[in-house]
């Protein structure tokens, strides 16, 4: 390439990255300065002193950390019951053949096609029934195991996981459950890092499940603590952002450890797919 | 833990007690199979199948959730099909999904581009644009919420430096709908970019050598060679883009409310259905609701299909060159 065409090309990246980072430094700016600043014209446009300031009246004006709480034992609980329970069934699916299992699959994989909203209704009644609205349980339980996990796991552990290998563990007398244990996970302990980055931010970031079972009850999780707090503190504008900048900054933290190694299993997902 | 030692099985049995064991040992085979692969399926009838079937029957009652339901036959279909509101959904979804799936193409082609040709702080880049993607919906609502403020909005301060004058980004019906594209297109952009870039980086070299030697320029080489190449990933992308569109909901419910803000410019179908189900408690109404998005959903994914299924440009020309 011409120097010329790199300095543009390098150009045009840069411009592209401070656009796409600038709500971030944006949402920072406002963070950490008084509500009449973020209001003044011309806007201040660096960063203030008030961020510890408004980040305490996030934790003081509503139960913050309680919703951060919250979001954490539900974020940990799903992802680790999704790990386990989908990577078995993945196991399974791609080392295993019995009656009826490439009947299920084929279910498995039709189940994709009901959208989400189709069984919203009902299972907000099922869980009137079941007394689960306003707990937690009625977040963990129903996102325990997934299709889309299942599905994506078991394309890795077909290609990941050699027949001779499990041969061999049988040979040395491994039952099932074993053969996964200590054969299959180990093997499928990439794929479950993405699984678990995955699953972690999804349901970390959900909104419309939570604030139709949770709404109005004492147990809530961050999401829609930020949004109450937007409807309750919309003339304090600065400690709304606190407490924005404070949700979304664990899950960047978080995002930014397993960087590369995922967006390198999204890319791969899609070429797959 | 299947194997069934000979020495469980009955001693009474006419067969011999080796070959009523082998017997049992082949009917509980693959019963750790069955119970490995049944937490999906046991989740799925509970709080899939079953829904669904119910919602089925839901819809054709009057219901507000928690008195007596009425059952009222097709009258919500039929109130569905006339519902104006419902109609506008349809076509404000369809609108946003269009703003938001061209410009965000283009420009995550562009950023795939430009990250394949030989740059340093590839990583770097790809992680920053990338990283909308995992940040919170609501959260960067709020942000945008700001942004895009009428009166006191960074983005209409920018604009008056520029002597381009106010936008009622949230109070104008297509000022909202361009709100809630480019937040869209800031959210997907990155996503898109990468998965287009490792479909560039799977592309045959020699093809762009051949091209090279015969001198094709770079948009050439872009029109005639890159894009048809890429056109798997391209349509992969239209697929995922079309099955997130119609969902569109977070955006509009955190910068709008319930309604979808002045005229009801961002009422997408979802938040239609979520006003309608659990803001109206108008559970029977909802769920024909629900059954109407199904059926704009599948025409939409039969709609994808059949793009998919075009035969390539080239095909047709080999098919051409043989009659």
């Amino acid at each position: 390439m011409s120097t010329r065409g790199r300095v543009l090309t390098y150009a045009a990246l840069l411009v592209g990255a401070v656009i796409t980072l600038f709500p971030y430094y944006w949402l920072a700016v406002m963070a950490s300065n008084t509500t009449p600043d973020i209001y003044s014209s011309p806007p201040k446009l660096i960063f203030g002193g008030q961020l510890f300031h408004n980040i305490g009246e996030v934790f003081s004006k509503i139960d913050f950390f309680g919703s951060l709480l919250n979001t954490l034992v539900v974020a940990i609980v799903t992802t680790v019951a999704v790990l386990f329970f989908d990577s078995l069934a993945a196991f399974t699916f791609a080392k295993y053949t019995f009656p009826g299992s490439k009947i299920l699959f084929g279910i498995l994989l039709a189940t994709f096609v009901v959208p989400t909203q189709l069984a919203a209704i009902p299972q907000f009644s099922l869980m009137a029934d079941l007394g689960w609205v306003g707990s937690l349980k009625a977040l963990i339980v129903p996102a325990a195991a997934n299709a889309f996990g299942i599905f994506w796991m078991r394309q890795y552990a077909a290609g990941a996981l050699p027949d001779e290998l499990l041969d061999a563990a049988r040979i040395d007398g491994c039952g099932f459950f074993r053969t996964y244990l200590y054969v299959g996970l180990p093997v499928l302990r990439p794929a479950l890092a993405f699984l678990g980055i995955f699953t972690f931010v999804n349901v970390w970031n959900d909104f419309l499940w939570p604030l139709v079972v949770l709404i109005d009850s004492r147990h809530i999780t961050l999401q829609l603590a930020l949004a109450q707090l937007n409807g309750l503190y919309v003339t304090d504008y600065s400690v709304v952002m606190a407490g924005t900048l404070v949700a979304i900054v664990p899950l960047i933290i978080i995002f930014l450890f397993g960087a590369r190694h995922f967006i390198r299993n999204i890319a791969a997902g899609a070429l797959k797919g | 833990m299947t194997a069934t030692s000979d020495l469980d099985a009955p001693a009474i049995a006419r067969r011999s007690p080796a070959e009523e064991s082998a017997r049992r040992r082949r009917r509980w085979r693959h019963l750790p199979q069955y119970v490995a692969v049944s937490p999906f399926f046991l989740l799925f009838a509970v709080f899939g199948l079953y829904p669904v079937f119910y919602s089925l029957y839901l819809s054709l009652q009057r219901w507000d959730g928690v008195g007596p339901m009425k059952f009222v036959g097709l009258e919500n279909f039929r109130y569905l099909l006339t519902d104006s509101q419902f109609w506008d959904s349809i076509a404000n979804t369809l609108i946003i999904w269009v703003m938001s799936t061209v410009p965000m193409t283009v420009l995550a082609l562009l950023i795939a581009l430009g990250l394949n040709s030989s740059i340093r702080f590839k990583g770097v880049l790809r992680v920053a644009y990338f990283m909308p993607n995992v940040t919170s919906i609501v959260a960067m609502s709020l942000v945008f919420g700001s942004i895009f403020s009428g009166e006191f909005g960074i983005l209409n301060w920018i604009l008056d430096l520029f002597g381009f004058g106010h936008v009622p980004w949230l109070t104008d019906p297509w000022g909202i709908r361009c709100a809630i594209a480019i937040m869209i297109i800031w959210r997907w952009t990155g996503y898109n970019a990468i998965i287009f870039l490792a479909g560039l980086q799977a592309l045959p070299t020699d093809v762009y050598e051949a091209a090279r030697v015969d001198g094709a320029s770079p948009v050439q080489t872009f029109f005639r060679i890159t894009l048809p190449l890429l056109r798997p990933v391209l349509l992969f992308s239209l697929v995922m883009s079309a099955i997130g569109g119609l969902q569109i909901f977070t955006e509009s419910q955190v910068l709008l409310g319930d309604r979808g803000g002045p005229g009801g410019a961002g009422l997408t179908m979802v938040l239609y259905f979520y006003g309608t189900a659990f803001a109206d408690n108008d559970f029977g109404y909802g769920a024909a609701i629900a059954w109407g998005i199904f059926v704009v959903v599948v025409l939409f994914s039969i709609l994808n299909w059949r793009l998919v299924q075009r035969p390539e440009r080239g095909q047709v020309t080999i098919k051409e060159d043989m009659r």
